[in-house]
């Protein structure tokens, strides 16, 4: 993800009826509340207050689909089984690089139950040669061990997976690298034979393409504002710290997958994804087929943390089996896979300088960095370092470094958590060099009016009170400490989504759009809104999501769906209303005009009439059904920069003997715009600590240098949190109200605590110990070294 | 031998020489080892000791082909056509049709595939079907009837313990599986409960939550 929403501004902007000016509330409620002008388009809906006074949005309705997954009826793709489906299963390279010199499946062809057999043209995910051409032979050439080779499809899984193990491939083996280290140095195996580039998905990710490439060193990409030369001369301190993150796999539930089923006339495909829509763009571009003729779905899916844009390498293999078998065909990776080819969080080796006044002013920010995408890019991490603080002056270089493992894709906040890592603790070592405190600091350098009052709810938290101002203060081994981070994120808008509404004359409501629902609670939300605009209980609504033939919904990557999606609902909800009632006035003896929604009655405003129920009040529509469409508008004004975040604490206990770091509590004050289930944030918010919890102190994608493969392709030496490692959690919801919509929400997803809660935990063993961790996973060999060496470099 | 797939081997026969590669004794003892529970290892022994008891000349050995056998699943019989190596998680999602538990790591460390046999919970990834037979078999379906959710399954939507859901069903088997051996859990007991249930989403503590108030409404 770019650090600055830019790309909407390239796309059509919907066309923009006659504005009108409206009056808006701004700010966070108790502290900086406040009304503020907007142009917004004279077809909107009337402006929403704050959530205290509106009686759905901005309450906790339960889970829209909350009874279907406690009961085990919701379906998932990898549930999904349709009458004569195959099974595919693919057959991976053993090798971390080599040419393919041939692929023999005769002997799996024979094998019972076998009905289809494919040979990988093209692998989608790694990064491309900017000259194809120097890539020449029949197959792709393997860039890592895990990479799709072919595929099998049979009757059963186990025929499928035996079949898979009967499929000779030939290989030329070529040098491979698989540390960073190794990879940077001019002798290194180069893994591309020229410089190549991984376009970003709809999640963010990828790399610039733009960028020279030095052996496997894809960059730097440099970003300048001002002179960072300057900034130090005038700088009073100067802080520098060297921090190094590892890879991390989004380790999704639910493992990449599709069921295709390719008909005369139709592509139907079930996908687990977080974008209907990209999966229907790739695979009607990849088989030439018409966009109308390729139709997605997805009810439920089981995770994707950025990973799960696009058809794939399964979606485009399942879908050709499925072509040449003439049976639809379930293709889901199986664990190990979903480790090695489809994407991971990227690695990062950051040297981070600051240069700072004596009352904390920044002067300069310097940043250098290297990470690995493997064999695609994605690694920059300036995100935090170039959007968190005010600074005179600054300078950020960002490298990729190939190596011969799988591809990277976005994963949630990319670049942020590992940026926030650096960045976050580095400040804190300069509030002990000004000998300020931390949370003083930030209000000198941030000037965020909502980071601001988010750090006021700390500063008047018991966890925060209950910090000790002297680093290591505890007596016995066990010493406990409390550090806070803060996190950024930015405001992209999908103006290109849409939505449907329709109230049936039976008195039923139902909101239609592609959307899919990845967890977060999209489903809730709109039946959240139709609630509030017709005055019924979301109970009654009927949520269509998760399938093409819907409108066309935003793909959910870097925290743009509910922000984009929700005012195009309101906006079709607000005008199947205005028509609803133009069309049962007159059988009423009222003017529209008269007629209110409340309370799930229909009432004259004059009191022409004894309110009805809307039910009977459906009943007099002149037709069945009544039906609105809405295109999201541009947000009212695109010209506010705007950015979330929140601020995070975390209480630790460091044992100094043993090296573990167990987190205890975490505060997580957090905005979003306006929330609109506080329920289904709260669950985001404590998911995104959760995670970044995770990937401060547990987990690692080990490769073996020798051979070239993942050690620990699975869930239980790749080591994930579990329920004995969960904190409290407390989470503060601050509204904060921006004017952009006719909802004002915004997203939760990204700035959600992982991109800050690793950087807290730093900042609170730092407190514990008076000894900086500069280094994740902190497992107790990394923290144990640390104490060792006093803190130096880790 | 009711519930039984496989006919028993003669006396006869020498048990241990396989036709193709494996014999219902030398299988048994197999699956014996890597059986998930101690109330598993008991259902083993208890098919073995029938196995031994009765007496069918003439067949000694089963697999690798499909066999027919009879599984008690959620309070009904079903009959099913499963190779001796089917898992009891295909054998409920393959042939049953009865997908809530999810099959994640396949290797018995994440519990999303989590049903009861006989009311103690069990990776089904790690069972063999035929392990199952003779055993009630409780799946997240079997849990509750739609018009009246298990309590911890109602405490489960009340708290939003769950995002995509995926691991749900096998949080809910632990969770209420717990409170069927103990009725009045610390938040400490659910942390061990279901210390084996992974969930990527970052739910636990709305399942602690969710799991609390289940056992205070049982009580109530």
């Amino acid at each position: 993800m770019s650090n600055r929403p830019t790309e909407d501004a390239l796309l059509p902007q919907a066309a923009m009826p006659a504005n009108s000016t409206v009056k808006m509330p701004v700010g966070v409620p108790g502290y900086t509340l406040h009304e503020e002008t907007r142009q917004a388009p004279a077809s909107e809906p009337p402006v929403w207050p704050i959530n205290k006074d509106l009686q759905y949005v901005g309450h906790s309705a339960h889970r829209y689909d909350g009874p279907d997954k406690a009961s085990g009826r919701a379906r998932y793709t990898s549930d999904v089984q349709l009458p004569g489906m195959l099974y595919a299963k693919f057959v991976n390279a053993a090798l971390p690089h080599a040419k393919v010199i041939s692929v023999d499946t005769s002997a799996a062809e024979k094998y019972p139950g076998v009905r289809g057999v494919y040979v990988v043209e093209h692998v989608l995910g790694p990064a491309e040669l900017r000259n194809p051409a120097l890539d020449r032979g029949r197959y792709p050439v393997v860039r890592f061990a895990g990479q799709p080779i072919a595929a099998i499809a049979a009757t059963t899984p186990a025929a499928a997976q035996e079949a898979a193990t009967l499929v000779r491939i030939q290989y030329e083996k070529l040098p491979f690298v698989v540390d960073l280290d190794k990879a940077r140095e001019s002798n290194a195996p180069p893994v591309f034979p020229g410089p190549a580039d991984e376009e970003g998905s709809a999640g963010g990710g990828g790399g610039p393409s733009d960028v020279h490439q030095t052996g496997n060193v894809h960059g730097p990409s440099v970003h300048r504002v001002r002179d960072t030369e300057q900034g130090f001369k005038e700088a009073d301190v100067i802080v520098e710290g060297h921090y190094i993150t590892q890879v991390q796999t989004h380790s999704a539930l639910e493992t990449h997958g599709v069921v295709a089923d390719w008909k005369p006339g139709m592509l139907t495909v079930w996908a687990s994804t977080q974008g209907t829509a990209s999966v229907r763009e790739e695979l009607a571009g990849y088989f030439d087929l018409p966009m109308s003729q390729v139709r997605v779905i997805t009810e439920f899916m089981g995770g994707g943390f950025g990973a799960k844009f696009g058809a794939g390498n399964p979606g485009v293999v399942a879908a050709a089996l499925s072509k040449k078998t003439g049976a639809p065909v379930r293709l889901m990776l199986d664990r190990q896979e979903e480790h090695l080819s489809v994407g991971n969080r990227p690695s990062s080796d950051q040297t981070l300088r600051i240069g700072a006044k004596k009352d904390g002013t920044l002067t300069a920010i310097h940043l250098v960095s290297y990470g690995t995408a493997g064999c695609g890019t994605g690694a920059g991490c300036a995100g935090p370092a170039t959007n968190l603080y005010q600074y005179a002056s600054l300078h950020t270089e960002e490298n990729d470094v190939f190596i011969n493992a799988g591809p990277a894709s976005a994963m949630r906040a990319p670049g942020h958590p590992q940026g926030a890592f650096a960045l976050e603790q580095t400040i804190d070592d300069l509030a002990v060099k000004l000998n300020v405190e931390p949370i003083d600091l930030r209000d000198k350098i941030d000037n965020h009016p909502v980071r601001r009052v988010e750090r006021q709810i700390v500063r008047e938290s018991a966890l925060w009170k209950s910090r000790s101002p002297v680093p290591g203060a505890d007596q016995g081994p066990v010493k406990r400490g409390v550090g806070l981070a803060q996190s950024v994120w930015y405001r992209f808008v999908r103006t290109n989504c849409a939505a449907e509404v329709r109230v049936h004359r039976d008195g039923s409501l139902e909101v239609l759009s592609a959307v899919q629902d990845i967890g977060s609670g999209i489903k809730t939300v709109l039946a959240q809104i139709l609630a509030e605009q017709f005055g019924v209980p979301p109970s009654q609504i009927a949520v269509k999501v998760g399938d093409t033939n819907y409108p066309v919904g935003p793909d959910s990557g870097g925290s743009v769906t509910t922000l984009s999606l929700t005012p195009a609902v309101r906006d079709a909800a607000w005008q199947a209303a205005q028509k609803f009632l133009a069309d049962i006035a007159p059988a009423l003896g009222v003017s529209p005009s008269d007629l209110v929604l409340v309370d799930g009655e229909v009432r004259s405003g004059s009191g022409k009439f004894q309110p009805i129920s809307f039910r009977r009040a459906a009943a007099k529509m002149t037709a069945s059904q009544i039906t609105a469409q809405a295109r999201r508008v541009p947000d009212y004004d695109p010209s506010k920069y705007l950015t979330y975040g929140g601020v995070d604490v975390a209480e630790v206990e460091v044992d100094t003997e043993l090296g573990r770091v167990h987190v205890r509590r975490v505060l997580s004050v957090h905005d979003c715009g306006r929330p609109m289930n506080p329920e289904q944030t709260i669950s985001q918010i404590n998911g995104g600590i959760i995670q970044g919890i995770s990937f401060t102190l547990f987990e690692d994608r080990l490769l073996d240098p020798k051979y070239g493969l993942m050690v620990n392709p699975d869930l239980d030496l790749y080591k994930i949190a579990g329920a004995r490692e969960i904190p409290q959690i407390d989470v503060r919801l601050v509204e904060a109200y921006i004017g952009q919509s006719s909802t004002d929400a915004s997203g939760i997803g990204e700035a959600a605590g992982v991109v800050s809660i690793g950087a807290a935990i730093g900042n609170a063993v730092y407190n514990a110990t008076g000894v900086r961790v500069r280094r994740t996973p902190m497992t107790p060999a990394v923290v144990l070294a640390a104490l060792r060496q006093g803190g130096t470099q880790a | 031998m009711p519930g039984s797939a496989f006919p028993p081997p003669s006396p006869d026969s020498p048990p241990e020489t396989p036709r193709s590669g494996i014999t219902r004794r030398g299988f048994l003892k197999g699956a014996g080892i890597t059986a998930a529970s101690t109330a598993l290892l008991e259902g083993v022994q208890t098919l073995r000791a029938d196995a031994e008891s009765e007496a069918t000349p003439g067949v000694t050995e089963f697999g690798p082909g499909a066999d027919s056998v009879r599984l008690h699943v959620n309070g009904a019989e079903h009959v099913l056509d499963i190779e001796p190596r089917t898992t009891l998680a295909d054998a409920l999602r393959l042939h049953l049709g009865l997908t809530g538990s999810k099959i994640v790591c396949d290797r018995g460390v994440c519990s999303g595939c989590t049903v009861w046999l006989d009311k103690i919970p069990v990776n089904s990834c790690m069972t063999l079907a035929i392990d199952a037979i003779g055993h009630h078999i409780t799946t997240i379906e079997g849990l509750s009837s739609e018009s009246e959710p298990h309590p911890v399954q109602a405490a489960f939507v009340r708290h939003d313990a769950m995002q995509c859901g995926y691991c749900t069903p096998g949080m809910v088997m632990s969770c209420a599986a717990l409170l069927e051996r103990n009725p009045h859990p610390t938040e400490h007991d659910i942390r061990h409960a279901v210390s084996g249930n992974l969930c990527r989403c970052g739910t636990y503590p709305k399942v602690f939550a969710a799991t609390l108030d289940a056992a205070g409404s049982r009580r109530a």
